[in-house]
């Protein structure tokens, strides 16, 4: 157990909220994931002073004015480097980035790959909806296909991202997906997320009420929830559906859902999901499994493993070289530095 | 051989090495200039190399060049043209034609002055140095390729390590004909190659058989001694502006007693930058090669957030990218030291060669009224200086500074003294707490300091102040967004106001020479040197003339206006089309008797070219 965990737990949700009003559209996704943030933080009993939320550009990135934080509401696409500074700056700070699909996959795209490949300890929320919303409904990176929209009238004529997938091909250390509907389970993932040491990837399927309503439905809506998503739990069974009877199994390659009891199936059959295996296909094949492929959609913790981050690297190599030659003063460095000489 | 070399006492000589890019002339040129620094001389450098890294053998693409210029004192830049050129094939005395004196004397290898030789770098004929009307010098051919071999051939190397020692024997036969004392240029190379043993002597033994041919043949009637300078008396080192510029940073985090950081992408002619904060952890420098010039300041920003004295390192083409970025910090009036070297331009331009070009994209190169410091050094070890007051103009007065620096002077070097850093002014932060000790209730996050309108640095992980800020319009004292018609009006004019009111911290604009001239140069930046040689020419041949050179552009000093009236003429020269005399000409509507003199080959001044053309002006009726 996390030290974090033991301690009493001090502080509420309302402690890291601001006074400013919440001017999200009436039913956005947002406030529910503004309050699962709320929650995530009080239940790590982090300090509103020593924690940052920095975001980019889009109506996810208006979120650190509503937290009663450190902020920094950027520019478009650039979180992802901006936290990366004020985290190397000051490694004790919780640095948490806001963004949207367009924000880190589009014009930040960048920066979010190779955040995630030097694994620094952020975490990042990614607010997938996509669609550009604040610009008043473009298709994004991470639109389907033949998305109509009024940058796409006829449909897109392009694939997609799939965040997990880049996230995977930066050598990702931690990737959760979670929904803006199901608050208890969001709020878990933040606080996974928070309490691993890297950057932590978490796509959160959340709904444009206005541009792009009920783009998740199929997969938030109760209705369809406990047939089409599968909750990942480290050490569990992959079990699902509604009446708990559906399991994933493996099939030569590939992932396959059935349903035990039938054609032969088991429990003894079904996967154990491991997020802690080094190797990450079996996570790539969880992540990318799709209701079009016959598949539930993948929820929880798919991957979290350890290894070195950035900023105590960059500590631990400051450390290292200030023991072996360590420097006072700046004249005094000069003044033993070959070439040195004297006019008397 | 018992006849005796008449040894020549001279003020001043400039030698140009020039070879393949792989000959090993920049490493010549530095050890020469050091060691002529060491033996005390004054020195002024100016390597010239192409953007390719290997350019085929013998091309005149290829050609990589470092000019020194070593005098007993007054040495203000590298020198126009070469007294003696060492040329280690056909294609590097093609290209140095040019930049020959008269007299001048040409060291040249004639093992690679071979037919197949001449025609790779396009000769026409048999006869170099006719065909390039180079009647006037004194060429001197050594067989450096087959002397340097038999120097090396009981060292254990083989015949391609053996070559790279030629550079050494072109070295020794300079030190001879300038009576170095080799001990010094031991010394740095067994600093140089203290990891590699059997490079080091070979090069030593190459070096000192460069020496000995020369004196031994008798290669010239006359060497030349250039006494040492009677310089101020202290520690002395030779640096280069790119060093200087890092060391400034370093010494700024030092005063302000915070932590440097640094995010960067390297570029030509910056990189250099980087790759000294990179090395310098023993001071907890953080320096980040970040994935492009974009993160290169963003986490640069986020770092100065999080309260470290925070810079980024580009060239011309990295700031425009930057400019976005550049704009929110603006906004956001965090504290941020932005280097631009400068390069040729547009585009990717001469990504090895200087110019001036930047200054316009430094003032103006933003969306919206953008208001930024821009400070200019104006020599290799005045990057030092520039870099301290970068810093502490952004940490003390919470604004980005661009300090423009260029190609010329942050490759170049130059002896420099040592600095004391208990001379050099404390940096003072305007850190929230000191203003409101422990009654926080009072603090907005864009609440002033009344006379310098600088907002207080709230660093985050500093209980009491937890605050958001932005790119968005604020509101000018909650720092809540802000849409509001005055405000925006308000907030405009209030970070226009906040960057005019830092020239009550500058001094004021200096002027050299005569008071009562009628006459005014101006220039700024890296063109110092030159400017500063061209007026004392001027006046040793009776003119009467006065320079101003500009170091801070924005703001300028207070008495810019006034020095400008009150010359007849002023004559501003910078190495673009005029973009420092656009701005002060429309910055001061009144001052209409500005001349031009532009130049934009991608290379430094030439006195010769501004005595000429400054006398042409001062001579006009």
């Amino acid at each position: 157990m996390n030290a974090t965990t033991i301690q009493e737990q001090t502080r509420l949700p309302k402690d890291y909220k601001s006074a400013i009003p919440v001017r999200w559209c009436p039913g956005c996704g947002d406030y529910a994931i503004l309050s699962s943030l709320h929650r995530a933080m009080a239940e790590l009993n982090i300090e509103p002073h020593e924690t940052a939320v920095i975001s980019g550009i889009g109506c996810s990135s208006r979120l650190p004015y509503y937290m009663s934080t450190y902020g920094f509401h950027s520019i478009h696409g650039r979180a992802a480097a901006i936290a990366t500074g004020v985290k190397v700056a000051n490694p004790n700070l919780n640095v948490w980035v806001t963004t949207g699909d367009g924000d880190s996959m589009a014009i930040g795209g960048n920066h979010f790959i190779h955040a995630v490949r030097r694994n620094i300890d952020i975490n990042i929320v990614l607010f997938n909806n996509k669609i550009y919303g604040l610009t008043k409904g473009q298709y994004s990176p991470t639109s389907d296909r033949g998305f109509i929209s009024k940058s796409s009238p006829y449909g897109t004529v392009e694939e997609p991202f799939r965040p997990a997938e880049l996230t995977f091909g930066a050598r990702g250390t931690f990737f959760a997906r979670s929904l803006d509907v199901d608050v208890k389970n969001l709020t878990d993932m933040l606080v996974e997320a928070a309490r691993h040491k890297g950057t932590a990837v978490v796509e959160v399927l959340q709904n444009c009420v206005i541009f792009n309503d009920g783009i998740h439905s199929k997969i938030s809506d109760r209705e369809w929830r406990a047939d089409n998503t599968l909750l990942l739990q480290h050490g569990e069974k992959m079990i699902f559906g509604k009446e708990g009877n559906r399991g994933i199994v493996l099939e030569g390659w590939n992932l396959k859902a059935v349903t035990i009891g039938k054609d032969g199936y088991t429990l003894d059959d079904v996967l154990i999901h491991d997020a802690t295996t080094k190797d990450n296909t079996l996570h790539m094949k969880l992540a990318l499994m799709d209701l079009s492929n016959g598949l539930p959609v993948a929820l929880g913790v798919i991957r979290r493993v350890e290894g070195p981050t950035y900023e105590r690297e960059v500590e631990r190599q400051i450390a290292e070289v200030k023991g072996r030659s360590p420097q006072n003063s700046l004249t005094q460095f000069l003044l033993n530095s070959p070439n040195v000489w004297e006019v008397k | 051989m018992s006849t005796k070399t008449v040894v020549t006492d001279i003020k001043q000589v400039t030698v140009r090495f020039s070879g393949d890019s792989g000959d090993g002339m920049q490493l010549s040129g530095t050890l020469f200039s050091t060691l002529s620094a060491i033996f005390g001389n004054e020195i002024s450098t100016f390597p010239d190399f192409p953007a390719e890294i290997r350019a085929p053998q013998g091309s005149l693409q290829g050609v990589s060049g470092f000019q020194v210029r070593i005098g007993e004192k007054d040495v203000y830049n590298s020198g126009d043209k070469a007294d003696v050129l060492v040329a280690m094939n056909p294609a590097a005395l093609k290209v140095n034609a040019q930049h020959l004196k008269r007299g001048s004397i040409v060291i040249y290898d004639t093992d690679s002055f071979e037919e197949k030789d001449l025609e790779k770098a396009n000769y026409q004929t048999q006869e170099p140095f006719k065909e390039l009307g180079l009647e006037q010098v004194h060429p001197i051919g050594v067989a450096i390729t087959s002397l340097t071999k038999a120097s090396l051939e009981d060292s254990g190397m083989e015949g391609k390590d053996i070559l790279r020692s030629k550079n050494m024997f072109a070295l020794g036969l300079v030190c001879w004909l300038f009576n170095r004392p080799l001990e010094i240029a031991d010394q740095l190379l067994q600093q140089k190659f203290a990891k590699k043993q059997t490079v080091m002597k070979a090069n030593i033994k190459a070096l000192t058989d460069g020496y000995n041919y020369g004196h031994n043949i008798h290669l010239t009637t006359a060497t030349y001694r250039v006494e040492p300078a009677a310089t101020e008396k202290g520690f002395y080192t030779d640096i280069c502006g790119n060093t200087a510029t890092a060391y400034g940073l370093i010494a700024a985090a030092e005063k302000a007693g915070v932590q440097l950081f640094l995010g960067s992408y390297p570029i030509t002619p910056a990189t250099d930058i980087l790759h000294e904060l990179a090395k310098r952890k023993d001071f907890g420098v953080k320096a980040l090669q970040m994935e492009d010039e974009i993160a290169g300041i963003t986490s640069a920003i986020g770092a100065s957030f999080a309260g470290c004295l925070a810079a980024t390192s580009t060239s011309g083409p990295g700031l425009a990218l930057k400019s976005e970025a550049l704009g929110l910090a603006v906004m956001t009036e965090l504290p941020l030291v932005v280097i631009d070297v400068q390069r040729g331009g547009p585009s990717t331009g001469l990504p090895t060669k200087s110019e001036q070009t930047d200054l316009n994209q430094a003032l103006y190169g933003r969306n919206g009224e953008s208001p930024v410091v821009v400070v200019a050094a104006n020599s290799p070890t005045n990057c030092f200086d520039s870099a301290f007051e970068a810093s502490k103009i952004a940490l003390e007065h919470m604004t980005p500074v661009v300090l423009l620096t260029d190609g010329y002077i942050a490759n170049g070097s130059a002896a420099w003294k040592i600095p004391d850093m208990a001379q050099y002014p404390e940096i003072k932060p305007p850190y929230v707490q000191k203003y409101y000790d422990g009654t926080a209730k009072e603090w907005k996050p864009y609440l002033r300091d009344p006379e310098t309108l600088v907002r207080y640095w709230a660093v985050p992980g500093t209980p009491g102040y937890t605050h958001r800020v932005g790119g968005l319009e604020k509101d000018r004292l909650t720092g809540a967004i802000s849409t509001l018609p005055d405000n925006h009006q308000k907030m405009v004019n209030t970070r226009a106001d906040k960057i005019k009111r830092i020239a009550e911290h500058l001094p004021e604009q200096e002027v050299l020479g005569d008071k009562d001239a009628d006459t005014l140069i101006v220039g700024w930046g890296g063109t110092y040197g030159h400017l500063l040689e061209a007026m004392i020419q001027l006046r040793d041949s009776g003119k009467k003339v006065a320079l101003a050179h500009f170091r801070h552009l924005n703001p300028l000093p207070k008495n810019t206006h006034d020095l400008l009236k009150q010359y007849a003429k002023v004559i501003v020269a910078e190495q673009n089309n005029g973009q420092f005399a656009a701005y002060l000409s429309g910055r001061f509507k009144d001052v209409s008797h500005l001349y031009r003199y532009n130049k934009v080959e991608g290379q430094p001044f030439k006195v010769s070219e501004l005595v000429e053309a400054f006398t042409k002006i001062i001579e006009e009726k």
